[in-house]
C-alpha cells in the first residue's frame, strides 16, 4: 500500500467569473521513503495539489477525489481535529518563501518548540534540547543562541533551514517541499537542496519535491510527475523520463534546459502560455503550443495512456528512444 | 531604550510651546476678560477695572504676559485659579482621577468589546455577523456624543430608571478620596453600597465616551486581522497542525495587535476630548467639566494649565504606545 494514495483529485475554486478547476483529475502515489518530483510551469496546479494534500486550501477551494488517503487513513472524510493530528506531525510541509513563512512576532525557538509541544507534548528542558538538536541537524551554527532570534534577524537561507527544522521536528513520514529553493540565491539553493536530500535519506521519509527546475528533479527524485494546466501530462521514473520523454511537453521542457542546448545560438523555448480560466482549448490542453498537434488533438481531449514504465496524456506519444530534439520546438 | 525615551521627550518641547501659545491666544480672543465676566452687566468704575487688571497683570503687553507664563510653567508654577484661588496644579490633580477613571473605563469597554468583535468579524468575513458589526460600528462612529448621551439618559435613566442621571456617586455617600478613583476608594473603606452606586454612575458615561473608540477598535481589528490572515505564516501555522483557535488567537492576533495598539493610543486623545462633552452631559466632576466652566469664567490660568496638563497626559500615553509597539513588534525593537 502506498503511503500517499491519490486517485482522480480535482480542486475547484469558486470565483466571480465562475468555477475554476485548478487541478483536474490528478493521480499520485508516493511510497514510503520515495522521492517524487512534481514539475510544471507556474499555474500548472503543483502548489494547489500539495495544499490539497496538506488540507491547507482554506474555505474557497473544493476538493473532489475518488481517493485521497495517507497511510491507510482516508483524508477525504477525516474530521478536522483528527486531520490536525496528522498535519505537521506525519505529513509536514516546507514553503516557497522562507522570509514570510515564519511568524515575525515569535522567536525561532518558540516556533520550533510549538510543534513539538502540540504533537509530542514535550516541555521544559527536553523540549529545548530537541529544538537545539533540530537546528543542529539542519546546519544552523550556534543553535543555542539562535533559539531566541527572530526571523527578521536571520537570512533567507537560515529561515528556510528553520522551516525545515519545524517540518522534520516530529519525524514526518512524508515531507512536502513546495519550491523550497525558488526564493533563495543560487549558492544557497544547492545547500538547501542537499540538506533536504540528506535528511530524506537519513530518516527514510518520503519526499514530494515541487519545482519548476528539471535539473533539481533529475538530481533528487526517483519518480517524476509533469503537470500542465492542472492535469498530469506525464508520470515516469526519473531515468526513463529524462532519457525518453513521451509527452511533447516533457520533451520541450527538457530541450529548454541550458545544458541540453549547448552549441545552439538561442535557448529553445515553448511558445505561448499555460491556458487560463477563459481560454481553455477544446482539445488537448497543450495543443495550442504543441508542434505535433493534429486536428484530432485540437478537437478531443486525450486520456492518460500507458507508456513504458508510466503514463502520458497524449494521442501521439513521442517514439521510444527519440529525444525530442529541435522537432518539438517551433 | 532610555535613549529612545529621552529623544522622544525632547521632541515634545515644541509641541508644548505650540499648545501653550495657542491656548493663550485663543482664550484672549474670546470677548471679555476675567474681570469683565465677573462684574457682569452692572458695570464698574474704569479706575477700579484698571486696578483689578493691574493686580492680575492683564495690563501688561501680551508678549510679556506670555513670556511670564512660559517662565512660570517651566519653573513648575501653573498659577492660581482666578475664581477659587487654589493652585491650578492642585485643582487638576484633584479632578484628574475622575476623568481618568471614566477614560479608563471607556477604553476598557471599547477594547474588551471591540477586539473580539473585530476578530470574529474578520474570521467570519462576509457573514451576517460581519456586516452587522461593521454597520453598527459605522453608526457608532458617526453618532454625535452629546446626542447619544442624551438619548441614553432618556431611555435608561428617565424611562427605565436603571441608571442615575448624573454625578459620580449617590448623595447618600461621602467617600474621602484616597486614590481619586471612586471604584477603588469605595472598596478601600469597605462601603460596598457606595461601590455599587459608583459603578451604576459609571455605566452610561462609559458607554457614551467609549462608543467612538469601540467603533474604531472593532473596525481596525477587523482590517488588521483580515490582512494578517492572508499571510504566509498563518498557512505555516495551519501546516503545523495547530488548532484554529491557536492560529487565530495567537499567531494572527499577535501580529494584528500592532496597528490596533497604535489606534488605541491615538484614541486616548479623542477620549480626553470626548470627556469634555461627556462630563458636561453627565455632570461628571472631572477635568472636562472644569475646563468648560473655566472658559465660561475666563479663568485664564486654570484653562491654560488644564489644557497643558491634558496635553502632557496625551503625549505621555503616546510615548507609552510607542514603547509598547516596540515590545509587540520585534522588528521595531531591534531597529532601535
Amino acid at each position: 500500500m502506498p503511503l500517499l494514495d491519490i486517485k482522480n483529485l480535482s480542486v475547484e475554486f469558486t470565483t466571480r467569473a465562475g468555477t475554476f478547476r485548478a487541478v483536474d483529475g490528478i493521480d499520485l502515489t508516493v511510497d514510503e521513503g520515495e522521492v517524487v518530483g512534481i514539475v510544471g510551469e507556474s499555474g500548472s496546479g503543483k502548489s494547489v495539489t500539495s495544499l490539497a494534500v496538506m488540507g491547507l486550501l482554506g474555505g474557497n477551494g473544493r476538493i473532489i477525489a475518488d481517493r485521497m488517503s495517507f497511510a491507510g487513513t482516508d483524508l477525504l472524510t477525516l474530521e478536522p481535529s483528527k486531520r490536525r493530528k496528522i498535519t505537521g506531525k506525519d505529513v509536514a510541509m516546507v514553503f516557497q518563501e522562507p522570509m514570510t513563512s515564519l511568524n515575525p512576532c515569535f522567536t525561532v525557538g518558540f516556533q520550533i518548540m510549538e510543534t513539538l509541544r502540540v504533537h509530542e507534548g514535550l516541555t521544559g528542558k527536553a523540549l529545548r534540547h530537541r529544538a537545539i538538536d533540530l537546528l543542529e541537524q539542519v546546519g544552523i551554527p550556534a543553535p543555542e543562541t539562535r533559539l531566541s532570534a527572530f526571523p527578521h534577524q536571520l537570512s533567507g537561507g537560515m529561515n528556510q533551514r528553520v522551516m525545515i527544522a519545524i517540518a522534520i521536528a516530529c519525524n514526518p513520514r512524508l515531507l512536502v517541499a513546495d519550491e523550497p529553493t525558488t526564493a533563495l540565491d543560487v549558492t544557497i539553493q544547492k545547500q538547501i537542496l542537499d540538506l533536504l536530500v540528506r535528511l530524506q535519506k537519513e530518516r527514510g521519509m518520503a519526499l514530494i519535491l515541487i519545482t519548476h527546475d528539471m535539473g533539481v528533479v533529475a538530481e533528487t527524485a526517483q519518480r517524476v510527475a509533469v503537470m500542465y494546466a492542472g492535469q498530469l501530462a506525464e508520470t515516469r521514473p526519473v531515468a526513463d523520463l529524462f532519457a525518453r520523454p513521451r509527452h511533447p511537453y516533457t520533451g520541450a521542457l527538457l530541450d529548454a534546459l541550458p545544458e541540453r542546448a549547448l552549441g545552439k545560438r538561442r535557448l529553445p523555448t515553448i511558445p505561448g502560455m499555460v491556458p487560463g480560466i477563459a481560454d481553455r482549448p477544446a482539445g488537448c490542453l497543450f495543443s495550442p503550443r504543441c508542434r505535433f498537434a493534429t486536428d484530432r488533438c485540437r478537437a478531443e481531449r486525450p486520456a492518460l495512456l500507458d507508456v513504458d514504465n508510466g503514463r502520458a496524456r497524449c494521442f501521439y506519444p513521442l517514439p521510444d528512444g527519440q529525444v525530442a530534439a529541435e522537432g518539438a520546438i517551433q | 531604550m532610555l535613549r529612545f525615551i529621552l529623544t522622544r521627550v525632547s521632541l515634545v518641547i515644541p509641541t508644548f510651546l505650540g499648545i501653550t501659545f495657542l491656548t493663550f491666544i485663543l482664550i484672549r480672543l474670546v470677548p471679555g476678560d476675567p474681570i469683565e465676566v465677573r462684574v457682569g452687566e452692572r458695570g464698574i468704575a474704569p479706575e477700579r477695572l484698571a486696578q483689578f487688571r493691574h493686580e492680575l497683570g492683564l495690563d501688561l503687553p501680551l508678549w510679556r504676559q506670555f513670556l511670564d507664563y512660559v517662565w512660570n510653567v517651566m519653573t513648575g508654577d501653573f498659577g492660581v485659579s482666578l475664581i477659587t484661588h487654589n493652585s491650578v496644579l492642585s485643582e487638576f490633580v484633584t479632578l484628574f482621577p475622575a476623568t481618568l477613571e471614566l477614560a479608563l473605563a471607556a477604553m476598557l469597554f471599547a477594547t474588551l468589546l471591540g477586539l473580539p468583535a473585530g476578530i470574529l468579524a474578520a474570521v467570519k468575513r462576509g457573514s451576517l455577523f460581519d456586516h452587522g458589526v461593521m454597520g453598527i460600528s459605522l453608526t457608532g462612529y458617526s453618532m454625535p456624543i452629546f446626542w447619544w448621551g442624551l438619548l441614553l439618559i432618556l431611555f435608561f435613566s428617565v424611562g427605565l430608571g436603571w441608571t442615575p442621571v448624573s454625578g459620580r456617586l449617590d448623595l447618600l455617600y461621602y467617600i474621602e478620596p484616597t486614590t481619586g478613583f471612586m471604584l477603588i476608594d469605595t472598596l478601600l473603606v469597605g462601603e460596598y453600597g457606595a461601590f455599587w452606586s459608583a459603578l451604576h454612575h459609571l455605566i452610561l458615561p462609559t458607554i457614551v465616551l467609549g462608543t467612538v473608540p469601540l467603533a474604531v477598535v472593532a473596525r481596525m481589528t477587523r482590517s488588521a486581522m483580515l490582512e494578517v490572515l492572508g499571510e504566509d505564516y498563518i498557512r505555516t501555522a495551519h501546516a503545523k497542525g495547530l488548532s484554529d483557535s491557536r492560529v487565530i488567537g495567537l499567531h494572527a492576533l499577535r501580529n494584528a495587535l500592532i496597528p490596533v495598539v497604535t489606534v488605541i493610543g491615538l484614541q486616548v486623545g479623542t477620549l480626553l476630548g470626548g470627556a469634555i462633552l461627556t462630563e458636561t452631559i453627565f455632570s461628571w466632576p472631572g477635568i472636562g467639566k472644569w475646563l468648560i466652566e473655566s472658559i465660561g469664567r475666563r479663568d485664564y490660568p486654570a484653562l491654560q494649565g488644564g489644557v497643558l496638563l491634558i496635553a502632557t497626559s496625551v503625549i505621555a500615553v503616546n510615548l507609552l504606545v510607542d514603547v509598547l509597539y516596540g515590545v509587540l513588534n520585534p522588528r521595531i525593537r531591534h531597529a532601535r
